[in-house]
C-alpha cells in the first residue's frame, strides 16, 4: 500500500459538470440505451429502429447524379447558400405537397436541416421557459426532446382510434390556463403517427385544428409519413385548410434519403422571417450540397414513383408484422393497425412493464422501444413501439415470434409476482441513438 | 517509445452482453494506451468474423475487455486457450468462480473476508412456492433494506436497493429479466469502495482504494457512466488501518479465486471498518469514468505502461 493522505475534495472526473444549464438535466446515461447497444448487432432483429430502408433507393442513379452534380455545379453545391434555402427546392418542395393539398409561395418555406430543425426552429421561435406544448399521449420522441431543452411543460393528449382528442384538447388547454399557465403550440403527427400508428381522419383534423385555433394556439403540423399511406391515398394536410394558424413541417427522410437531412417548414409570413433568421443563427444555412442533391434527384428521377416503391416495400412488412402479432401474441396483448407510415403501438397484458421486459427481450435476440419513451411524464410502461421499416419480413416474422416468447414469459414472471409497483428509475433516454431510432 | 512484441495486439470489446457499449468504450481506450507504447492493436467485436481474423493475422497478445457473459464468464478466452493465443486476464476456470456470484462469495467469505448473508434464488422457485411466501421468508431472514441483483452481470444492470417491502417485488423482476437466478443480500450501509489489483509478475498488489461517491446515493448505471454524477476520492477518506484492510481483502478475493493479472473488487466499508465483499470484475472497465485508470493513476503509472508490462507478462507465459 501506498502511504495515504484523505484528499479533501474528490474528482468528479467532469471538470465542467457544475456549469451545464439546467436543461441538460436528463442527458445521462441509460441503462436502456446500453441495451440498444446491443440490438446494433445482425444476431438482433430490431423492431426498435425508424430507419428507412433506403438500400430500395435507385442507388447507382443516384451516385451517377451526385457526380454530375459536382462535376457540373460543384462550385455552387459546395459553397455556403440561403438561410431560408435554395429557391428552386422549395419550388421543388411546392410540388412535393400537392398530393396532401398543401398550396403556399415559395417563400413561404423555410429549407432545413431535416424537419427535426425546423421543429427545434419553431420552439426556439416561440417557448419560453415554463410555456407549455400540447401534444398526443404518446408522442414523438425527439419531439420531446426538443420541448424539454427549451424547457417548455409538455402537456399529453389522450388519442383514439383517429389520433388526438379534440375533447380531449380543449379540456387540457383550459386546465392549463386555469393553472395560470401559457400555451403555446399544439403538436400533432396526424398522418400515419409514430410511435401510435393511427391516422386522424379529415373531420378529425378540423376539430383538432378548431380547439387550437380557437384558443389563440398555433398548431404544429408534423408529417413525415403522409405520402406512405398504403392504400394509395393521401391524407389531406391540415395546413391545406389552415394557412394562418399552422406551421407545416415536412421532410425528404422517408421518401428519399435520411442521411441528406433536409426537411422544412411551411410558415406564416411573420413567423417564416423569424424561421429565416433562427435557422441563420443556428446553420448558417442548410447544406447546399445536400439541398442540391435532392433537388437534382426531383428533377431527374421519377420521384413519385420511387414513394410508390417505398408504400409497396412498408406495406409487405406492416403485413408480416401484423399476421405474425395476430398468430403469435399472447392474449391480453392489443396493437394498432397502421394504415401507412412505420409503427404500430403495442399494449402489453395487463400488469407487464415494457422498459423492465426490455433486457430479457435483448438476450432474446429482439429489440423495441419501451413506451416511456414516448411520454415525458413516465406513462408508457405498458407500451412498446414496434418498427417494421427497415427488417425484411421474414425477420420480422422471426423477432415477432421471439417477442411473443419473451411476453409469456413475462406473464408468468407478473403472475408470480402480481404487478409489482415499477421502480422509479431515475435514468436517462430510453430511446435509440438517431442511426437506430 | 516503441515496443515490439512479435505481432500485433487485439483488444476485444464489443459482444452481445448488455454491458456491449460499455465494453466497446473500454476497449477503445485500452486502444489508445497500447499504441501510446508503440504497439501495433486492433479492437475486434466477437462475432463470426473474429476467428478468421485471428487465424489470418495471428496477434502476439489478445486482451479480453469484454464485460458480462462470455466475455467474464470465461467462455471466450476458453477459445483463446484453444487457439494457443497468449491473453491478458483470468483463465476461464478462475473467470467462472469470479463471474457467478454465489460462488465467488461462498469462495471469499471462507478465506475470512466478510460477505453480507445471502440468498439465492431461481425464479421457478417463486414460482414454485409463491411468490410472497419466499419474499416474506427472505426479508424475515435478512431484514431491510435489501440488495438484489442478477447472479452474473455488471455495471449494476438489473441491481435495486430494496428499502420498502412494497420495492421488493418489482427488484426481483427487475433481476430476473438479466438472468433465471437472482442474488438478494442484506444491503451493508457504509462507505462504497473499490480495490484494483495487479500482479506483474510480483504477486498480486492492491493500488490506491477509491471511494465512489454517487450524488443519488446508489451507485447505478447512470451514475457509473455518467461524468459528473459520482464524485471519486482516490485514496478513500478511510484510516489507513482501513484502507489496507481494503486492500488486504481485494488481494486475498484475488487470490483465493485464482485470478490473474489484473481484477476490481467492490466493498463496502460498514461503520466498524469491516471491509464487505460484494463482487469482483476480471475485465475491469477502461472508459472514462471507470476506476481502474483511476487507481493506477493514483498510484503514479500510466495505464499504458502497466498494460503493456501485463502484455509481455502474458506472451512470457
Amino acid at each position: 500500500m501506498e502511504p495515504t493522505q484523505h484528499p479533501t475534495t474528490g474528482t468528479r472526473l467532469d471538470p465542467w459538470v457544475d456549469a451545464y444549464a439546467a436543461r441538460t438535466r436528463g442527458l445521462t446515461a441509460s441503462q436502456v440505451r446500453a441495451l440498444f447497444a446491443v440490438a446494433s448487432r445482425p444476431e438482433v432483429v430490431s423492431l426498435a429502429g425508424g430507419m428507412p430502408f433506403v438500400s430500395a433507393l435507385p442507388l447507382d442513379q443516384i451516385a451517377d447524379m451526385t457526380a454530375r452534380l459536382i462535376r457540373e455545379r460543384g462550385p455552387q453545391a459546395l459553397q455556403y447558400g440561403s438561410g431560408q434555402g435554395d429557391v428552386t427546392l422549395r419550388e421543388q418542395i411546392l410540388e412535393v405537397m400537392a398530393p396532401v393539398g398543401v398550396s403556399a409561395h415559395p417563400d413561404d418555406i423555410v429549407v432545413t436541416a431535416g424537419s427535426q430543425m425546423a421543429l427545434d426552429l419553431v420552439v426556439r421561435v416561440f417557448c419560453d421557459p415554463g410555456d407549455v406544448v400540447l401534444v398526443e399521449a404518446p408522442t414523438y420522441v425527439t419531439a420531446l426532446g426538443v420541448f424539454s431543452a427549451y424547457q417548455c411543460e409538455v402537456v399529453h393528449v389522450p388519442m383514439d382510434e383517429q389520433g388526438m382528442r379534440p375533447d380531449a384538447l380543449r379540456e387540457a388547454i383550459a386546465h392549463v390556463a386555469a393553472q395560470g399557465k401559457r400555451a403555446k403550440l399544439v403538436y400533432t403527427i396526424p398522418s400515419f403517427h409514430n410511435p401510435a400508428g393511427v391516422t386522424q381522419g379529415p373531420q378529425r383534423r378540423l376539430e383538432v385544428l378548431e380547439a387550437a385555433r380557437s384558443h389563440g394556439l398555433l398548431l404544429l403540423e408534423d408529417d413525415p409519413y403522409g405520402l406512405l399511406g398504403f392504400d394509395g391515398t393521401v391524407p389531406r394536410a391540415i395546413r391545406a385548410d389552415e394557412a394562418e394558424g399552422v406551421v407545416y413541417l415536412g421532410t425528404f427522410s422517408k421518401t428519399i434519403a435520411a442521411g441528406l437531412r433536409v426537411g422544412w417548414a411551411v410558415a406564416p409570413h411573420g413567423v417564416r422571417e423569424k424561421l429565416v433568421l433562427a435557422n441563420e443563427t443556428a446553420t448558417l444555412c442548410p447544406s447546399n450540397f445536400a439541398q442540391l442533391t435532392i433537388s437534382e434527384y426531383l428533377a431527374t428521377q421519377p420521384w413519385f414513383d420511387q414513394v410508390k416503391v417505398f408504400r409497396e416495400v412498408y406495406r409487405e412488412r406492416r403485413d408480416a408484422l401484423l399476421e405474425s402479432l395476430e398468430a403469435l401474441m399472447p392474449p391480453g396483448t392489443h396493437w394498432t393497425v397502421p394504415g401507412g407510415g412505420f409503427y404500430s403501438w403495442v399494449t402489453l397484458p395487463q400488469g407487464l412493464d415494457a422498459t423492465a421486459m426490455l433486457p430479457r427481450a435483448v438476450a432474446a435476440l429482439v429489440a423495441y422501444v419501451p413506451g416511456t419513451g414516448f411520454f415525458s411524464d413516465g406513462q408508457g410502461r405498458q407500451s412498446l413501439r414496434l418498427s417494421y421499416c427497415y427488417p425484411e419480413p421474414d425477420r420480422i416474422r422471426e423477432g415477432v415470434r421471439r417477442l411473443a416468447g419473451v411476453i409469456e414469459t413475462e406473464v408468468e414472471l407478473a403472475a408470480t409476482f402480481g404487478s409489482p409497483v415499477a421502480h422509479a428509475h431515475r435514468d436517462g433516454p430510453s430511446t435509440p441513438t438517431p442511426d437506430l431510432a | 517509445m516503441t515496443h515490439e512484441i512479435g505481432g500485433r495486439v487485439v483488444v476485444l470489446a464489443g459482444g452481445l452482453s448488455p454491458e456491449r457499449d460499455v465494453s466497446v468504450r473500454s476497449g477503445r481506450r485500452m486502444a489508445e494506451a497500447l499504441r501510446a507504447t508503440g504497439l501495433s492493436v486492433d479492437v475486434l467485436d466477437v462475432d463470426a468474423t473474429l476467428l478468421p481474423s485471428l487465424a489470418a493475422d495471428r496477434p502476439a497478445c489478445v486482451v479480453p475487455l469484454l464485460h458480462g457473459a462470455a466475455g467474464e464468464d470465461g467462455a471466450v478466452r476458453g477459445v483463446l486457450d484453444a487457439l494457443g493465443l497468449p491473453y491478458v486476464g483470468s483463465d476461464p476456470v478462475a473467470c467462472r468462480a469470479a463471474f457467478d456470484k454465489p460462488v465467488a462469495s461462498a469462495r471469499v467469505g471462507a478465506a475470512g473476508v466478510a460477505v453480507p448473508a445471502s440468498y439465492v434464488l431461481a425464479a421457478t422457485t417463486f414460482r414454485e412456492l409463491g411468490a410472497h411466501a419466499v419474499l416474506d421468508a427472505v426479508r424475515s431472514s435478512l431484514g431491510l433494506p435489501l440488495m438484489v441483483k442478477p447472479t452474473k452481470g455488471g455495471s449494476a444492470l438489473g441491481a435495486s436497493v430494496v428499502r420498502t417491502e412494497d420495492e421488493f417485488p418489482a427488484a426481483m423482476m427487475a433481476a430476473f429479466a438479466y438472468g433465471d437466478t437472482a442474488v438478494v443480500e442484506r444491503f451493508v450501509e457504509g462507505t462504497e469502495v473499490a480495490v484494483s489489483v495487479v500482479d506483474e509478475g510480483d504477486g498480486p498488489r492492491a493500488l490506491p482504494v477509491v471511494e465512489i461517491v454517487p450524488d443519488g446515493g446508489f451507485y447505478d448505471y447512470s451514475a457509473r457512466y455518467t461524468a459528473g454524477e459520482t464524485e471519486f476520492f482516490v485514496p478513500a477518506r478511510l484510516d489507513p488501518a482501513v484502507l489496507e484492510a481494503c486492500a488486504a481483502a481485494a488481494v486475498t478475493v484475488h487470490d483465493v479465486l485464482g485470478l490473474r493479472d489484473w481484477s476490481r473488487s467492490d466493498l463496502i466499508v460498514d461503520a466498524e471498518g469491516t471491509p464487505w465483499f460484494l463482487e469482483v470484475n476480471v475485465a475491469p472497465g477502461m472508459t472514462e469514468t471507470s476506476i481502474f485508470p483511476q487507481a493506477v493513476a493514483a498510484s503514479g503509472q500510466q495505464i499504458s505502461d502497466v498494460v503493456l508490462r501485463l502484455v509481455e507478462r502474458a506472451i512470457a507465459r
